[in-house]
């Protein structure tokens, strides 16, 4: 397959693999954390940890989309499903996230909610132009690589006239959820998560660019190597993010150029900044509540802003109290440390959200890995 | 003189007509589709007795019986139809015991306002299916649900055949060395059928595989009268059906990706949909388990079969108390190739 199989070469991750042997200093760790789930995902499939130095250890971060969003916000989606009469669409993903009871929408479907499973934001806006005497709500969710779509969709709606489409925004930043991580107590105070440097994000630079990762070199003095998807751009950058470290340099680093620029996808940012505005607070699975850390519609656009139009109440729902999930997203806990995993708590009956997109890093690891972990 | 025929009866509308509840009552409509669309597409002697049950000499030897039901959407997608698939599948469920399969039968389910021209397609297809692979469809029956209680038509078959004497294919007898044989490449109905779902219209020159593969099974137990295991991964792809030979013969396998034959079209549409080919179905597709030192000369007559040409050993069976199916990629890692989570649903980034 062009323009993949490249990325994909075997005897090139040989190759980086023994650079990446040779270089490392035996005598200290490097602890990097891959922020997307995307690489945890590769990360896991093409077994890139059986590549690495025993020093050199991956840590799970929280960007996946699905991971984070809170049971409270899934709820919202199941019950507003039960509407009589209105569709709710979603990406696939987001059918199987485990609200309250374990309940989800995929159960919800089948007690007879019309939830539909969306490739795009624009199918949504295509069955709200198919059903016009219909409610359909687009639940919009993802970092900053599925936000831009989701204001377009709002934009056509408008454009089209339609007054039975309206969307849900869940949408979260990657920079504020990096920070938050950077300025927890584990990591600044207590030492007991060790975080030497960041993979960062391949599709979300592609949109914000890589000038919002400078502040967290500079300021926390920690290495950040933005990287592909593929599985010789994750080796690529942790041989990157090992040489600045030995060399003591933390400075931003581009692996991803192919893609990504400094500033990135401005039409796409004037987009969001148009459709969007900065929540104060927003809450995450694992993280608890984290300032301007999420989007909501702006008031010019309220008329699509399902929230209002439904009145949807703000809901938190705790996780299971067993549950490591947020130990895990802030990379504190693996997850074969959690009681749950493996037991009660596998991809066909996920008890966290860890354990539901293939992105979670608890079902990357039962999905692929788990034959390290088994005795 | 009268021009009154007496037993004149006006024949079926294949171009405009409709399936109706008259069709499934038991009454005069009901054995007018029969005889004039399934008894003359599928006609052969034991049909013919026309009873409630057809009657047929038993073969000496151990028989063995499947059954499949099929509810595929889009009932026609490139390279073949629901009428076929039902045909090829039960064939190839019989035949993976290594059985020469004799008899299908055939239910189908009927909905309300289905159109009879496509009804008459399907059944031709069947039929067709069923004179190639040489298996006739000795009994069946029809039922009609009201509209909006099927999705069109809904058809199970059932087969019988009998397995030759000293043959002993089952799924509990993989043994650690074996080695692990695919008879093609991986993904392809899957893809064909999934290009056409309507949220999802993507082009692709990719054709469903399915196919009887009794004539290869044949082939294969001349070669090699022990082979250990045969199954074909339709639903959840070679990935689960690997995975529930290693659960019933208590063994784990380690697969070689390199060694996987992948048309380049289907990994590209699973590329950019988010899934797995392993967990891709197909359906003219087996997979085979033997011993090590009959794995090139079970190869080689799977080569020289038309519908074994791509055929390639993809891994072995290894002593693993887990049972994990693993897979070594080509980029140099071990993963596991897990069972089938649900459906596949596509990621999000």
């Amino acid at each position: 397959m062009k323009f993949v199989d490249e990325f994909r070469d075997g005897a090139l991750a040989r190759n980086i693999a023994a650079n990446i042997a040779r270089e490392v200093d035996p005598r200290r760790s490097y602890h990097l954390m891959e922020f997307c789930g995307g690489h945890t995902h590769a990360i896991s499939r093409y077994g890139i940890a059986d590549l690495l130095p025993a020093n050199v250890r991956m840590i799970h971060g929280p960007g996946c989309p699905v991971c984070v969003l809170p049971a409270g916000r899934v709820e919202n989606a199941i019950q507003l499903a039960q509407t009589p009469g209105l569709i709710l669409c979603c990406y696939g993903d987001m059918l199987r996230v485990p609200a309250a009871d374990g309940m989800n929408l995929l159960k919800a479907k089948a007690r007879g909610a019309d939830v539909r499973m969306v490739y795009s934001s624009a199918d949504a806006v295509k069955i709200a132009q198919e059903n016009p005497e219909r409610q359909v709500v687009f639940f919009a969710i993802g970092f900053e690589t599925t936000t831009p779509p989701t204001a377009v969709a709002i934009k056509q709606a408008q454009a089209l006239g339609l007054k039975n489409f309206s969307g849900i925004c869940n949408h979260v930043l990657t920079p504020s959820a990096i920070s938050h991580i950077l300025q927890s107590p584990e990591i600044r105070q207590l030492g007991v998560l060790a975080l030497d440097g960041f993979i960062g994000p391949a599709h979300v630079s592609t949109v914000i660019g890589s000038r919002p990762y400078e502040y967290f070199a500079e300021e926390f003095q920690k290495p950040v190597v933005i990287a592909g998807f593929e599985p010789l751009d994750v080796m690529q950058a942790i041989l990157m993010l090992v040489r600045q470290l030995n060399e003591g340099r933390a400075e931003v680093e581009n692996e991803f150029s192919r893609a990504v620029t400094r500033d990135g996808n401005v039409k796409a940012q004037l987009l969001v900044a148009e459709v969007f505005e900065l929540r104060r607070v927003f809450e995450w699975r694992g993280l608890g509540l984290v300032p301007y850390s999420a989007l909501r519609i702006k008031a010019s656009y309220a008329d699509f802003d399902a929230e209002l139009r439904f009145r949807i109440p703000p809901l938190s729902i705790p996780d299971n109290r067993a549950c490591e999930c947020g130990a895990i997203l802030r990379g504190v806990k693996r997850p074969q440390d959690c009681k749950l995993f493996g037991t009660v708590c596998t991809p066909d009956n996920p008890i966290g959200s860890c354990m539901v997109s293939s992105e979670g890093a608890c079902a990357a690891h039962y999905s692929y890995g788990r034959f390290r972990g088994a005795a | 003189m009268s021009t009154i025929k007496p037993n004149y009866t006006r024949p079926l509308d294949f171009k405009q007509g409709r399936v109706d509840m008259t069709h499934g009552s038991g009454g005069r409509a009901m054995a007018q589709l029969i005889d004039e669309l399934f008894i003359a597409a599928f006609d052969n002697e034991f049909l013919r007795q026309m009873n409630d049950q057809a009657s047929f000499p038993a073969p000496h030897g151990r028989m063995v019986m499947s059954t499949d039901s099929h509810v595929v959407s889009p009932l026609f997608f490139p390279g073949g139809d629901i009428g076929c698939l039902s045909v090829h599948g039960t064939i190839n469920d019989v035949a993976m015991s290594g059985a020469r399969p004799l008899y299908l039968s055939a239910g189908f389910i009927l909905e309300e306002g289905f159109p009879l021209a496509d009804l008459k397609r399907i059944v031709e297809s069947m039929a067709q299916a069923a004179r190639d692979a040489g298996v006739p469809i000795i009994t069946g029956d029809t039922k009609v649900v009201e509209q909006g209680k099927g999705d069109g038509v809904f058809i199970t078959t059932t087969g019988v055949g009998v397995v030759p004497e000293g043959i002993n294919i089952s799924g509990e007898r993989a043994r650690p060395g074996d080695k692990v044989l695919v008879s093609g490449t991986l993904g392809d109905h899957g893809v064909a059928v999934m290009s056409l779902r309507e949220n999802l219209t993507f082009h692709t020159s990719i054709k469903s595989d399915t196919a009887a593969l009794h004539g290869l099974v044949a082939a294969m137990v001349a070669a090699v009268q022990d082979i250990h295991v045969l199954r074909d991964p339709t639903r959840g792809g070679l990935a689960t059906t690997l995975n529930e030979i290693a659960r019933q013969s208590a063994v784990g396998m380690m697969l070689h990706e390199d060694q996987l034959p992948i048309r380049e079209q289907v990994k590209a549409a699973c590329e950019f949909l988010g899934l797995d080919p392993l967990y891709v179905a197909n359906e003219g597709k087996l997979a085979a388990i033997c011993a090590p030192q009959d794995a090139e000369r079970l190869l080689q007559t799977m080569h020289a079969h038309p519908l074994g040409r791509d055929a390639a050993i993809v891994g072995e069976v290894i002593e693993d108390p887990h049972h994990f199916v693993q897979m070594e990629t080509s980029f140099g890692g071990r993963r596991v190739v897990d069972w089938l989570t649900g459906e596949q649903l596509p990621r999000i980034c």
